[in-house]
């Protein structure tokens, strides 16, 4: 070994078991071979300092500030955001054990225009900021953004299917997110070690044969190069070296946070979520406290103003984003716990602190806490992590029992549902496309139901006064051939022209060189569609039409089984239409050979696609909401919530890699008598739901009350959080429309 | 296979007896009482008819359920002795897949006529638990509340504690009606006699069922009576309790 690796083993690697993690950028290797397992209850846990409790006072009088200017506290208009565009921002200095904010001031947006400069411009308008001048004509005249690049590729059917909303969310005017950089290894490795690590990588591509994949992976490593000497220079306007190693638990998260800094100062993703970070800085807490530097006390400090760092990440946003995704949500996800492939829990006393921060800090959206749950997570951990859940509603689970299998011991949740291995896989965000409204072009041969307009090809419609279960399903099917066809190309252009215009090159830094991509399709209205189609199969219904022969309503006689009472009759509808159209989505070419993989999740994009839709065969009426996720629609479920959380496990997850959402919302009486029952009975859901190899859970406990008095009396609940559909938000800045949805869904509330 | 005339299914029962239970509603009732939060469940002709098989093979999918919270199933109502037969045979299915089984009764049709004591003792053999609703102590008021006297009832709790059958006792505290502090002593003094009570559980008089009364259109008897006081309810908890639970 060299004498330059020596020293710096010497100081920051010090009392560090040794292994692979010290010859090449291997993270998990370092976690397992230094994580100390905890199994205790969370007795050990300390309350907020005062500086923790005054900082964040300072935060919500901000928060407060902020709702009352509309919305936005302050807006830059001048400068273009970038890792080192801004110099340093405080909270509190003096206070903060963990420093750095997205511009030069916390609360105040930054100018991101790379992925669309009319989005930015919009954006701003909207709470009443012009951007400069010079900056609009800059990304106007003289640098493309990706938004105009995804523009200039689009075909006139594409456009006609956006429009008409059978494909919606598409990222092709902001930021796609949900790529996960390994902030971890800037912390564990210094900046200067990754740097030279992707020199030699650089070296590695190709075989001098300069084909379109080579000189694209030879730009970005390069590009790659300079963000990581960027992330240096962002470092010394905080005064810290980011080149070396971090030496403590503080540097170790101050690394850390920098390099996720970084990563948001560049890029206003969909989703900028964090990876799997809390058993990682684990190590080093435990290293402080064992070398008696650091207490208990302040190991939680530290771990409180980290997470609120993490709650102060905000972009600039459009009405028209916020009407899709709502209450202001950045995904700053954190997936906690799981099993190592080695069969230990990675569970410590950080998968505790991290929870801990939602008594200290109160519940919040972000950052969006997911715990990867097994049936075999230590007991008492399972009844904290319950126990948080019925007291904040902040907290949502994924089934560690069926991701391991395929992503290993070391992935981490993007956005809300997707799994990726850190560091080694990366997904093209593919929004979804609206499987009901499909439905109804089957039936009125491709003629949008509301814009009176042929948007899919011209296909034979039904004519039939009563729908015929074989001539729907034959007319279906064709129509998701193209509907497939038609997205896929879409989201082509639109990863195409990211990675040209906007390539997350700090996160991608952090990555191997060798990434697995995914194509991460998504698909909206399942319960709709189900219902629908099982109301075709199992009652009889009666068609509508208007005067130009339009199908606009639909009746039905008699009764059908419906999604969400583990009915096999209305379930396995489900199951073969998540197959289904899987399958349809595989037979397309994807940019740069991505892996095609389906998600079933809407965030709250269930209320604009609703609103997008006409009249459907289930009999739910135009306009109103789909059912989040893959949730029965509310009030259709009738045999309890055991019922219908058996029902949405029966969703191939093997079908749906990118996820399955589903939320769950009872009221405390639900769930027992006492606080004791309510948390065994809580955990048990959870682990015969992961049993029945279901994928996620939202876990929201309250009265339905708390909700109605917070629509009137906001000021009063500044605090309060609710999950919807795999993520996260903070109630009162739901638009009225989703709080009046939220409301309504399914409670389960029987005694 | 038996047929059960059924009200409902509640997949996520968390409040009649261990962990996370199945809790099948079955129809018909023979009292009448005056809180009943399930009137619905009373006319014997109404409801839907299930087969033991059918139920099974739903029940099965809820064995992970059980297993991570030692829950099972309840059978509740309604009466379900009065479907003693389909009890039977449900709960020999049920203990072949080695579920815990439940009985949540006001014992309305307990007599010791040989053809239900035979029937009730095989049905006994499978059972783990039984919740046994004591409406009132006092036969004149148990009356006046339900619509039938007592005597049987109480009889009943004879019997099991006689078949050692492991029971939970309930009590609905009603204001006016069965929240009385010398009623609640006699009561804490019968169940004192019994050497197999697990445990007592007051069940707070409540609302939610007013609206069914509204829906059949019936008048609804505890018009004005308001669920009862924190205080009252730990006050017929101590009563209650007073007695040494085994």
């Amino acid at each position: 070994m060299k004498v330059a690796d020596e020293m710096v083993k010497r100081v920051p690697w010090d009392g560090f078991v040794e292994g692979n993690w010290q010859q090449e950028i291997d993270v998990r290797d370092f976690i397992l071979q230094n994580y100390h397992l905890y199994e205790g209850n969370e007795s050990f846990l300390t309350d907020a300092t005062q500086a923790t409790k005054d900082l964040w006072e300072q935060v919500m009088q901000l928060t407060r500030e902020e709702r009352e200017n509309g919305g936005v506290y302050d807006l830059d208009t001048k400068i273009v955001s970038t890792i080192t565009s801004h110099g340093a921002g405080y909270l509190n200095k003096p206070l903060e054990k963990i420093i750095g904010v997205q511009t030069d001031a916390p609360f105040k947006r930054a100018l991101m225009p790379f992925g669309g400069i009319r989005m930015a411009v919009a954006a701003a308008e909207s709470y009443g900021y012009k951007v400069d001048d010079d900056v609009v004509h800059t990304f106007t005249e003289h640098r493309k953004t990706h938004n105009q690049g995804v523009f200039d590729a689009y075909t006139p059917e594409i456009l006609k299917a956006r429009k008409a909303g059978i494909i919606t969310g598409l990222p092709d005017a902001y930021g796609r997110g949900r790529i996960i950089g390994d902030y971890r290894r800037v912390a564990l490795y210094g900046v200067d070690r990754l740097i030279e690590e992707k020199k030699k990588d650089l070296q590695l591509i190709g075989n001098g044969t300069m084909t379109d994949d080579v000189i694209r992976d030879r730009e970005e490593t390069s590009e790659q190069i300079r963000s990581l000497m960027d992330l240096k220079k962002l470092g010394e306007k905080y005064e810290f070296d980011l080149s070396k190693p971090a030496t403590t638990a503080q540097e170790a998260f101050q690394w850390l946070y920098l390099a996720y800094l970084a990563a948001i100062k560049e890029q206003n993703g969909a989703a900028m979520s964090l990876g799997r970070v809390s058993t990682f800085l684990d190590i080093y807490i435990e290293r402080d406290i064992e070398n008696g530097v650091m207490t208990e006390q302040e190991a939680q400090e530290l771990v409180d103003h980290f997470v609120m760092k993490l709650r102060l990440v905000k972009f600039a946003r459009t009405p028209d984003y916020n009407e899709l995704f709502s209450g202001d949500p950045t995904w700053v996800t954190e997936s906690l716990a799981g099993i190592a492939e080695d069969g230990r829990p990675l569970v410590t006393k950080s998968s505790y602190r991290f929870l801990h921060t939602l008594d200290n800090l109160g519940p919040a959206p972000e950052p969006n806490l997911t715990v990867l749950w097994s049936a075999k997570l230590p007991e008492n951990y399972k009844k904290y992590c319950a126990k948080m859940s019925i007291k904040s509603s902040s907290i949502q689970y994924e089934n560690d029992d069926i991701m391991r299998p395929i992503y290993g011991d070391d992935y981490g949740i993007a956005c809300c549902v997707s799994a990726m291995r850190i560091g080694k896989q990366m997904q093209f965000f593919g929004a979804r496309a609206n499987l009901a409204k499909a439905l109804l072009y089957a039936i009125n041969g491709g003629v949008d139901e509301n814009l009176k307009m042929q948007v899919a090809p011209n296909y034979a419609p039904i004519t039939s006064e009563y729908l015929d279960y074989d001539e729907v399903m034959e007319k279906y099917d064709n129509l998701l051939d193209w509907l497939s066809g038609l997205y896929v190309n879409a989201l082509n252009i639109i990863h195409y022209m990211h990675d040209k215009y906007s390539y997350e090159r700090l996160e991608m830094a952090l990555h191997d060189r060798e990434v697995l991509r995914t194509m991460a399709c998504g698909v909206a209205g399942l319960s709709v569609i189900v219902d629908s189609l099982s109301a075709i199969k199992y009652a009889k219904v009666r068609t509508i039409r208007d005067e130009d022969g339009l199908v606009v309503d639909y009746e039905i006689e008699g009764d059908y089984p419906k999604y969400g009472n583990n009915d096999d009759r209305a379930d396995e509808i489900a199951v073969s239409l998540v197959k289904d159209f899987m399958n349809k989505i595989k037979k397309h070419h994807m940019y740069r050979d991505a892996t095609p993989t389906q998600s079933i999740l809407t965030i709250t994009s269930n209320v604009v696609y609703g609103k997008k839709t006409g009249n459907t065969p289930d009999g739910r009426k135009a306009g109103e909401p789909f059912a989040p996720g893959a949730n029965p629609l509310h009030g259709r479920d009738k045999n309890g919530s055991l019922a219908s959380l058996s029902s949405v496990a029966k969703l191939p997850y093997k079908y749906a890699l990118d996820g399955i959402s589903n939320t769950f919302s009872i009221v405390p009486k639900a769930l027992g008598k006492d606080e004791e029952t309510r948390k065994t009975n809580l955990a048990g859901i959870l682990d015969g739901y992961a049993a029945k190899k279901g994928h996620h859970l939202n876990i929201n406990v309250f009265d339905r009350e708390t909700l109605l008095d917070a629509m009137e009396h906001p000021e009063e609940y500044p605090q309060l959080t609710i999950r919807v559909s795999g993520y996260a938000v903070n109630f009162i800045k739901l638009t009225r429309e989703q709080q009046i949805d939220v409301i309504n869904r399914t409670f389960h509330e029987s005694l | 296979m038996k047929e059960g005339r059924i009200h409902s299914i509640e997949t996520c029962g968390t409040v009649d007896g261990p962990g996370l239970r199945y809790v099948i509603f079955t129809q018909g009732c023979l009292l009448r009482c005056q809180f009943c939060h399930n009137p619905d469940t009373w006319n014997m002709g109404a409801g839907k008819k299930m087969s033991v098989q059918e139920l099974v093979k739903d029940i099965k999918g809820y064995l992970p359920f059980f297993q991570s919270t030692n829950g099972g199933v309840t059978v509740s109502g309604g009466e379900p002795l009065l479907q003693v037969e389909f009890l039977l045979e449900l709960f020999t299915e049920l203990k072949k897949l080695g579920v815990h089984t439940t009985i949540d009764t006001s014992a309305g049709c307990f007599n010791r006529s040989p053809h239900f004591i035979k029937n009730l003792d095989k049905v006994l053999e499978l059972t783990d638990l039984v919740l046994l609703d004591l409406k009132h102590i006092n036969a004149a008021a148990h009356k006046e509340l339900t619509g039938l006297s007592n005597e049987h009832i109480l009889d009943m709790a004879r019997y099991l504690d006689e078949k050692k059958v492991p029971v939970w006792v309930r009590h609905v505290l009603v204001p006016g009606g069965s929240d009385n502090d010398a009623h609640l002593q006699q009561l804490s003094d019968f169940i004192a006699t019994l050497n197999n009570v697990e445990k007592i559980e007051v069940l707070p008089y409540h609302k939610l069922g007013v609206y069914k009364w509204e829906n059949l259109g019936l008048d609804y008897p505890l018009e004005g009576v308001e669920p009862p006081t924190e205080e009252r309810v730990k006050n017929a908890e101590d009563i209650l309790n007073r007695v040494k639970v085994i």
